[in-house]
């Protein structure tokens, strides 16, 4: 990976302070997740203060793309405690009686808050890019029209697809969707943004286009967890790494020390076996 | 051939063409309302309400609507003392008001089929990027779901709409004079059943072409991208002009 070769201008969480002093964004204590009898996430927790990009790595199957939708509530947490972006939430610690219900404002303001770019980009086909862009921000947080056009425009440039505001996503080119989706999450003004795998879909020669548009995310600052396979990313331009291990917490630090001497057997088996 | 008979036929079917559109397009309207509330149901998680449309599309899918049509028109009449009290009698004494139903509740039935499997085939991600950014349960039908839904179905739902067409055809046997009644009286009169019937068939014919024509530009109009609007166009169905 050429492309990561740069390190990030100011990498907080590398040499973690005593008093840390920025928000923390979010905290994960205990969360457990179940799918029928299968226990996927067994009580992980996990923190992320303002500016730290965490990279989310595992094998298949280790629970990386239920923890991250936990977060947002695509799933409901069995139990544990979260606090995103401000709102604290407890869930039940046994499944004892009814799933407690999230009340729907309080979801509102996560979902808004922590954005989520998906794997298969999952633009919506009926609408244009301006149009995907700009329909959570007009629908769901009810900004002036005016404003979040121009804030769209502002975010697909960003993106480096201006000039494909009125295309249909149909036309565009997978690391082309995936940047849209990338400026959709950006309209919404978020505090974080979640990636789940954002380059698995790609092919090979289209992964740097959106590698770089997340770099750039990185260096100006932005919260970020990322789920990924690019170890490049994960060590060169995350601040912080999480190894999960069925449905664990295996290794977890700085990613300059995690790398550099792994504790964890599996891990380093985990580095050795992706990066031959 | 007498050309000048089978014109005058033709003219004077053609008067009872508005009555025949009346008809196809209140209970075409009707209908796939009732359609998308039966796929609705039948998709719930409340099982009796999927319950109750597996029951509904059961029975007005394995009955002819001929004999859905005279249940309504005939058999009700036995209950018009009930009717009455409810206040519902003057809608059904009115033929044209039951043929309305009974085309409605039929392609409800058909219908709801249709819509489901249009409701079913949108894509899981699409949803997901809509709850994920916060759109509650109505927005995102609204927004996301229907449209596409629309989409995937509408191919499937215009096969849908000329069966209706061809269906008003039935409400002459309950005295209404849409194109076929008429040409049932005309037969009575003249027998000359082959020029008339054909007239008759000519003009479902008709209302049929332009229909077609019809949900093939909405097709190439709703599609969302020119990819699939060049193959539209290249089945050569439609000769749309495309602007800009
Ligand atoms: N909706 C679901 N219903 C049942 N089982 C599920 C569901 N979602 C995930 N699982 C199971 O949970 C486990 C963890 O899945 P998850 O998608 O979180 O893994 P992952 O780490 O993201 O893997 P990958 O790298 O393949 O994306 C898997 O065994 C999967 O089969
Ligand atoms: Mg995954």
């Amino acid at each position: 990976m050429t492309l990561m070769t740069s390190t990030r201008q100011n990498e907080p969480s590398a040499m973690p302070l005593p008093n840390d002093e920025r928000p923390k964004k979010i905290e994960i204590e205990g969360l457990r997740k179940s799918f029928g009898k299968i226990e996927v996430l067994k009580g992980i927790s996990l923190e992320a203060c303002q500016g730290d990009v965490v990279a989310i790595l595992g094998a298949s199957g280790s629970g990386k793309s239920t923890l991250l939708r936990c977060l947002n509530f695509l799933e409901t947490p069995d139990a544990g405690t979260l606090s995103i972006c401000g709102e604290r939430i407890t869930m039940p610690a046994s499944a004892k009686g009814r799933m407690i219900q999230v009340d729907r404002q309080t979801l509102i303001r996560i979902r808004t808050r922590a954005a989520m770019v998906f794997q298969s980009f999952n633009l919506w086909s009926h609408m244009t890019v301006l149009e995907n862009v700009i329909e959570a921000p007009i629908q769901v947080q009810r900004r002036p029209r005016a404003v979040c056009v121009a804030e769209a425009e502002a975010v697909l440039a960003r993106v480096g697809l201006a000039e494909k505001r009125h295309t249909y996503p149909a036309m565009l080119s997978g690391g082309q969707q995936q940047r849209v989706a990338i400026a959709r999450a950006l309209a919404m003004r978020p505090e974080v943004l979640l990636f789940d795998e954002p380059t698995s879909a790609l092919d090979p020669e289209l992964v740097g286009e959106v590698l770089t548009v997340m770099r750039s995310l990185a260096d100006e600052g932005r919260t970020m967890l990322v789920v990924t396979h690019e170890m490049g990313f994960a060590r060169h331009v995350s601040s912080r790494t999480v190894f999960l291990h069925q449905g664990l917490v295996e290794e977890e630090g700085p990613s300059a020390d995690v790398f550099a001497n792994p504790k964890s057997e599996r891990f380093r088996q985990f580095i050795r076996r992706i990066e031959v | 051939m007498d050309f000048r008979f089978l014109g005058e036929t033709f003219m004077t079917l053609l008067a009872a063409l508005p009555l025949t559109l009346y008809l196809a397009l209140v209970s075409s309207i009707c209908g796939a309302l009732g359609a998308l509330v039966l796929a609705l149901m039948r998709l719930s998680s409340a099982r009796p309400l999927s319950l109750i449309a597996r029951a509904y599309v059961f029975v007005f899918r394995g009955t002819p609507l001929l004999i859905q049509l005279f249940l309504i028109y005939y058999g009700l009449g036995q209950f018009r003392p009930s009717l009455q009290m409810l206040g519902l009698w003057p809608f059904f004494r009115d033929p044209i008001y039951c043929t309305i139903a009974a085309l409605a509740m039929n392609t409800a039935a058909y219908g709801s089929e249709i819509v489901r499997g249009g409701l079913a085939a949108v894509p899981r991600g699409a949803v997901e990027a809509a709850i994920a950014c916060g759109m509650s349960p109505g927005l995102r039908f609204r927004r996301v779901v229907l449209p596409l839904a629309t989409r995937i179905a509408l191919p499937a739902y215009g096969n849908e709409l000329i069966v209706m067409v061809k269906a008003t055809s039935l409400a002459s046997t309950i005295t209404i004079m849409e194109v076929t009644g008429i040409a049932g009286k005309l037969i009575a009169e003249t027998y000359r059943t082959m020029e008339i019937f054909a007239c008759a068939a000519a003009i479902y014919l008709l209302i049929n072409f332009v229909l077609t024509r019809l949900v093939l530009t909405l097709e190439w109009w709703m599609s969302p991208d020119r990819t699939t609007r060049r193959v539209l166009e290249q089945i050569g169905e439609t000769k749309v002009k495309v602007t800009a």
